[in-house]
């Protein structure tokens, strides 16, 4: 059984630089940051490793941090920048009683991240559902499909905290 | 005023009027779409049950639209959902009825400020002829709500209807 800690400095000896801090002011449990391209093979590294075994993905939720700054160009007009979106892991391992949440972020402009679906199979349809209402882009997942929109809904994502409700979807009238 | 005020008391005759007799057979056995959505299906299926047994007035689910007379729409009515339910409706054979139930149906319920993914009232895509208020309501509400609809039904005129016809066409 290992704490946070322990596997934060597990994980910066074995990635270095891809793994970025340990977290543990927030008021919650304390929770590793990663690179967001590298995540699929420190999470196969946690599944694998003898000392770590995490043989179970708890949840994988995605989050509009809402962290963007109002810039005022000199022209006049404004912009939001340095905006990031994130994934948030909690991991378990049955065999050596231990948990562990990561978090990856990435900017809103381009949202990559690294699939896990092939480690741990039920991250396939979480990681359906976080592109879906947050607009996450997961690299090579086996199928990327919205999940509980319709299939032909072209009007964005839902939990983004900069969407607006369209007026019309097929006719149906969408505001109250 | 019954379908049997005018029996004769030596045969098996009832004398009564078409629309009557007509309205009599259609009240009377409801054969509703066996159709759920939400947590208003759960006592939609309670109404169905022993215990409320909305069997006794002649309301069953059908497994086919085609062999239905009233649709319940009970729950809520997601915009992905909506669109078949619109199918499911235009597959029922005339006349047909609606029964909205619960307040997600009647007008969005609870989601009706941020459910981005929920129609406000599915008689925004077809026509409801009882509204039963509740959330969800209960058996005996559905009950009334039914109640209200066979009221609604023992009144309807056919020569009413041919009469609008006639003044549509014209």
């Amino acid at each position: 059984m290992k704490t946070a800690q322990d596997i934060f400095n597990i994980l910066k000896e074995k990635f270095g630089n891809s793994v970025l801090e340990l977290v543990s002011t927030q008021p919650v449990e304390p929770f590793i940051t990663v690179n967001p391209l590298v995540v699929n093979k420190i999470c196969l590294f946690l599944r694998d490793n003898e000392e770590l075994l995490f043989d179970n993905l708890m949840n994988l939720s995605g989050v509009d941090d809402a962290n963007g700054k109002t810039v005022k160009a000199e022209d006049g007009t404004s912009k939001v920048e340095g905006a990031t979106l994130s994934v948030y892991y909690h991991i378990e391992s049955t065999s050596l009683k231990h948990k562990v949440v990561l978090k990856v972020s990435a900017p809103v402009e381009k949202p990559d991240v690294e699939s896990v679906a092939l480690i741990w199979r039920h991250a396939d349809w979480h990681e359906r559902e976080a592109y879906d209402l947050i607009g996450l882009n997961f690299l090579n997942h086996p199928d990327l499909r919205r999940i509980l929109m319709p299939y032909d809904w072209e009007f964005g994502h839902p939990l983004r905290k900069d969407y607006k409700d369209p007026e019309f979807y097929l006719g149906m009238k969408v505001p109250y | 005023m019954g379908l049997l005020d005018k029996q004769f008391t030596n045969d098996s005759i009832v004398i009564a009027k078409v629309d009557d007799l007509l309205n009599w057979a259609r009240l009377s056995s409801l054969w509703q779409v066996g159709f759920g959505l939400a947590c208003c299906a759960i006592e939609m299926m309670a109404t169905s049950a022993s215990h409320y047994d909305f069997d006794r007035f002649g309301v069953i689910p059908r497994p086919s639209p085609r062999q239905s007379d009233v649709i319940i729409i009970s729950g809520t009515v997601t915009l992905k959902m909506a669109t078949r339910i619109k199918r499911l409706y235009e597959q029922m054979p005339d006349p047909k009825y609606v029964i909205s139930m619960g307040s997600c149906s009647n007008s969005g319920g609870p989601y009706w400020e941020h459910g981005y993914h929920v129609l406000k009232g599915v008689d925004r895509i077809i026509p409801v002829d009882v509204y039963v208020p509740g959330c969800p309501p209960r058996p005996e509400a559905l009950l009334e709500g039914l109640l209200k609809l066979q009221e609604k039904i023992r009144n309807h005129s056919s020569r009413k209807l041919i009469n609008s016809e006639v003044k549509k066409s014209a």
